[in-house]
């Protein structure tokens, strides 16, 4: 594996058009059983990701915004294979990692990384920040000999930010902030090529949220890594993200550029959500056009027919619940901006708001 | 239905003001055996009916904690009020009879919570905790306390009222539970209601319908109304004057646009450069260095000195004093003016 601190060094964030895609998610699904009854039997299914697709490239950052219950949290835990699917494929390196025995997907998760939300719950509080950063060397001996691990570790506190000398110290010993660090600092101990991060910075105050953004980003410029950014956050994701994934129930609803999704998006409930966030500005008030929606979100373990996001949506008609609209490309560009709507022409227009 | 509610909702009544309430150097410590955590130093703010009030600040500000001890729910020990008066209409909250006290709270000041799970009692139907408050304070048989129920939750808009009395917590969504607090804690017409992060649990479509209803119960009641909260957004959206807290005192105090336009405090600054922004994409973050205070060991002089920009000697040595900077705008800054003209 490529010296991480020598590589790949780009200054320019934004392109990745060119970069080989290293992670396609086929269809991938996942139902959860609902037990019930004294005989513990199945009676029904959790939809918590139904039918999701996307390539993820080199050195990218792809968001996955949604809110609770939409299955974002599910596909990241998928794309380390912490959950077996229920069908789909995740192609990594031209294989298929759910076709993987034990051994060699142990091998390949070295390539994919994940970074948890909660950093005072994901790290074992009886261990020292040597063990907990060194913990991935554990179960890959031959990523960094032994003699070097405390050498290593000590580069990757630095890396992210920590003062070496507190390599013995507790998490306890450390702030939120500081604690989501070694996080990211035991996500990028072995290389990975992805690091997937579940609300990397949601439990975290605003002053310190911008100093863990402000390492993820050089981070990913030094190592060229590609991330998987997870968050219900939409300005945190604009800020970070190259592409983004718009979830709702257990689907991709919209999929674009940044700009596409947040300058011209064509699925109502991409509109709705991103109308729906308070801006910080007192001026703002009163002056932009908000969408609000009715009720709450569906439960995953009965979802809609049809169009899933037609019980809240004002452009619904009969079609949205029976039919289920299709991920298509929207003509607006590269024809790399998708959306899943009977009716995105009349979503567009931007005349039709409840 | 000729409930308080309806028939004080309007106007002040002769002999009273339109202060509500005022708080006046307030002093809250935690004692442990670890030591004694400082978690308010000397707060003073003040609330007028109707107005809207944001108590904003990272955690640990102490901006709960100001919102316990008004409500008078802290818990005495560990917490220790040294110093320090809470009026109420004239009258200090802290010196009450814990009767008085009682009579105060729920009735006059009622306060929602985050967690509306945690605080609504999961073996109780919702209908019959709402309901609860009017045979509590109000002494009214079962069937007029559930008819008021039934009124209370058509008010905060909920579905289907009438069917869903009777149904338990966790029958409802996490918006329809923050919507069953809000109709208790307006149940008695309260004239202060504070609320603690209210929407910082729900999902962002659901925050604006309920931020929403806020506003509307609000400017129907003629409350004052504190919200507690670190998202900048929602102020920005809500709120009528700013108190910004750090390290467990006041920094700056301004209207929402004189704030957010001409920010007279070095940490309000770094707070509103470090949001995201549209032209920002691509650069770093602005980043507030270091790290928040800890209540146990406060930093001599200014709190916010260790990780200020415009730290000199007084700032170590010296709190600063409050500088005017306009018409209710002031900053607890050695160099407010430097800082406002930027």
């Amino acid at each position: 594996m490529a010296d991480p601190t020598g590589s790949t060094t780009s200054t320019a964030p934004t392109s990745h058009d060119d970069a080989p895609v290293i992670l396609r998610a086929q269809n991938l699904t996942k139902h959860y059983p609902i037990k019930g009854g004294v005989l513990r039997r199945t009676v029904g299914h959790v939809r918590a990701l139904e039918d999701v697709s996307f390539d993820l490239r080199a050195g990218e950052t792809l968001g996955v915004v949604g809110e609770s219950g939409c299955g974002k949290s599910t596909l990241g835990r998928m794309l380390m294979r912490l959950e077996e699917p229920t069908g789909g494929r995740l192609e990594f390196d031209g294989v298929d990692l759910y076709s993987l025995g034990r051994r060699e997907m142990r091998r390949k998760r070295r390539d994919i990384q994940i970074v948890f939300q909660d950093p005072y719950t994901s790290l074992n509080p009886r261990k020292t920040v040597a063990d907990l950063i060194g913990e991935p060397f554990d179960v890959h001996p031959d990523a960094v000999p032994r003699a070097g691990r405390r050498r290593r570790v000590q580069e990757l506190m630095e890396l992210v930010g920590l003062s070496p000398e507190h390599i013995n110290r507790y998490p306890h010993q450390f702030s939120g902030g500081q604690r989501q660090r070694i996080g990211i600092a035991r996500g990028i101990a072995l290389n990975p090529k992805i690091l997937v991060c579940d609300e990397p910075v949601s439990a975290l105050d605003v002053s310190v949220q911008a100093q863990v953004i402000n390492v993820m980003e050089r981070l990913q410029r030094e190592l060229g890594l590609a991330y998987v950014f997870i968050a219900h956050d939409l300005s945190v994701v604009r800020h970070i993200a190259d592409r983004v994934a718009v979830m709702y129930l257990g689907r991709i609803v919209e999929l674009g550029t940044e700009d596409e999704i947040y300058e011209r998006p064509t699925h109502p409930y991409t509109r709705a959500l991103l109308s729906a966030v308070p801006v910080p500005d007192p001026l703002a008030r009163g002056t932009r056009q908000e969408i609000k929606l009715q009720g709450d979100v569906p439960s995953p373990a009965n979802p809609p027919s049809g169009c899933r996001f037609h019980t809240r949506c004002w452009l619904a008609r009969d079609v949205c619940s029976t039919d289920e609209p299709q991920l298509v490309e929207r003509n607006d560009g590269r024809g790399e901006h998708r959306s899943a709507c009977h009716f995105t022409e009349e979503s567009v227009s931007g005349r039709t708001t409840p | 239905m000729t409930t308080s509610m309806d028939s004080r909702a309007d106007r002040p009544r002769p002999g009273e003001t339109d202060r509500l309430l005022e708080v006046k150097d307030l002093h809250v410590e935690f004692h442990s055996r670890e030591g004694v955590a400082h978690a308010i130093n000397g707060v003073d703010l003040h609330l007028d009916r109707g107005e809207t009030l944001a108590v904003l600040g990272e955690s640990g500000s102490g901006k709960s904690v100001t919102a316990q001890a008004i409500m008078g729910i802290l818990d005495m020990p560990p917490a220790v009020i040294p110093r320090g008066q809470i009026l109420f209409q004239g009258r200090d909250l802290l010196t009450m009879k814990p009767r008085e006290r009682r009579a105060v709270r729920g009735a006059e000041i009622a306060m929602i919570f985050q967690d509306a799970l945690s605080s609504l009692n999961p073996v109780f139907p919702v209908g019959w905790q709402i309901a609860e408050m009017f045979r509590q304070h109000r002494g009214l048989n079962r069937s007029d306390a559930k008819a008021q129920a039934i009124r209370l939750m058509e008010l905060v808009n909920i579905p289907a009222a009438k069917e869903r009395v009777n149904a338990y917590p966790h029958q409802f969504s996490g918006g329809m539970r923050q919507r069953i607090m809000i109709a208790m804690a307006v149940a008695l017409d309260p004239k202060v209601l504070i609320a603690d992060e209210p929407t910082t649990a729900l999902d962002v479509t659901v925050q604006a319908q309920v931020m929403d209803l806020l506003k509307e119960l609000q400017a129907q009641f003629h409350m004052g109304l504190i919200l507690i909260t670190h998202d900048l957004g929602v102020v920005a959206d809500i709120a009528d004057r700013i108190n910004v807290m750090y390290g467990g005192s006041i920094m700056e105090s301004a209207d929402v646009r004189d704030l957010y336009a001409h920010p007279g405090h070095p940490y309000t600054q770094g707070l509103l450069d470090s949001i995201p922004r549209l032209d920002m994409k691509g650069q770093e973050l602005y980043a507030i260095k270091g790290l928040p205070p800890s209540l146990m060991r406060m930093p001599s002089g200014c709190p916010f000195h260790p990780r200020c920009a415009h730290a000199q000697d007084v700032c170590r040595s010296e709190f600063p004093p409050r500088v005017e900077l306009g018409p209710r705008h002031e900053s607890a800054c050695h160099f407010a003016q430097e800082v406002v003209r930027g």
